[in-house]
């Protein structure tokens, strides 16, 4: 990543770019969430989409990733499957207590 | 001095490829991830594990959750905008403009310091009027547990703010590369804290 005075500007222009794009996109979350997609379950998808993009406008832009070095990414590629795992845990949990005859 | 006690403060090490404080900033918001990806996974197992009809529904919209949509969207616009606050103070550091760069450190903190005081004052205070507790309803428990374990984040954010901001600004003086890559990780902590809160909103007050 650049660290002139140039590339700062650079920096900057983004930051404010990113910070509009939130503000926006949470304006949209939130007439999402009074419009029904059919069922709710599309209104919960279409919400984490939306939080997703919004994550993914930080991550790059504000927490530097876009200019970052292999090493954070391999933390945060490890860290996403361990995160993923934690996701799947709920699911699971659901298809034993179905083969069991719970509830 | 510290130099050689903590090498690589400001330089990057040759192995990683970034400087120490990146790094362990990084690590331990990966173990961030994991903490409030637990509580993240409870709430899905709670939600879908809820009865449809009856006293134990999930509740869903402001009518069964009692919570405000205005103060939640009120108060991701204050985390967004102090997010950007926080970037911009970086980016003037990086400037040598050391005093912009302070006054946006300190904006950053209390723009803080006013999200946690709405989520205080407007919304627990509130919710403990109305006999809402974290025992009323699993959904109210995970409700307390997130935003509470999210809002202990913000106040420890606020404390390190205005620590730099106050007798941990004299830094500079000494060392303004060193100062700014301080920054640069209080940062990367301040952004991870408004990434948890994206996801928050979103699940507890408006699905």
């Amino acid at each position: 990543m650049g660290t002139s005075h140039a590339d700062i500007d650079k920096h900057v222009r983004a930051y404010i770019g990113v910070f509009i794009s939130l503000a926006v996109l949470t304006a949209v979350t939130v007439a999402a969430s009074h419009i029904e997609f059919g069922s709710h379950s599309t209104n919960i998808v279409v919400g984490m989409l939306i939080a997703a993009v919004k994550a993914g406008l930080v991550a790059t832009i504000f927490m530097h990733l876009k200019w970052e070095k292999k090493i954070i990414y391999w933390v945060l590629v490890l860290c996403f499957v361990l995160f993923a795992v934690l996701m799947i845990v709920p699911g699971l949990t659901m298809i034993t207590s179905m083969t069991v005859g719970g509830s | 001095m510290s130099a050689e006690l903590m090498p690589y403060t400001i330089k990057d090490h040759p192995v990683t490829g970034v400087y120490n404080g990146k790094l362990g900033i990084w690590l331990f918001l990966a173990s961030e991830v994991m903490l409030f990806g637990a509580l993240f996974s409870t709430y899905i197992l709670l939600r879908v594990t809820a009865p449809e009809i009856g006293p134990a529904k999930w509740p869903i919209g402001h009518e069964e959750t009692h919570l405000s949509v205005f103060i939640g969207t009120l108060n991701t616009f204050i985390l967004i905008t102090s997010s950007v606050t926080m970037v911009l103070c970086w980016a003037a550091l990086k400037k040598g403009q050391f005093d912009k760069g302070r006054a946006l450190l300190v904006l950053t903190a209390v723009l803080g310091a006013v999200f946690l005081f709405i989520k205080l004052w407007f919304e627990y205070r509130t919710k403990f009027a109305h006999d809402l507790f974290p025992k009323t309803s699993t959904f109210y428990s995970i409700y307390y547990v997130i935003t509470g374990l999210h809002g202990l984040h913000v106040l420890a954010g606020v404390v390190v703010m205005f620590y730099f901001a106050g007798p941990g600004s004299k830094l500079w003086k000494d060392d303004p590369d060193y100062f700014t890559n301080r920054i640069e990780c209080t940062g990367l902590y301040w952004h991870f804290v408004d990434l948890v809160w994206i996801f928050v909103f979103p699940l507890l007050y408006l699905l």
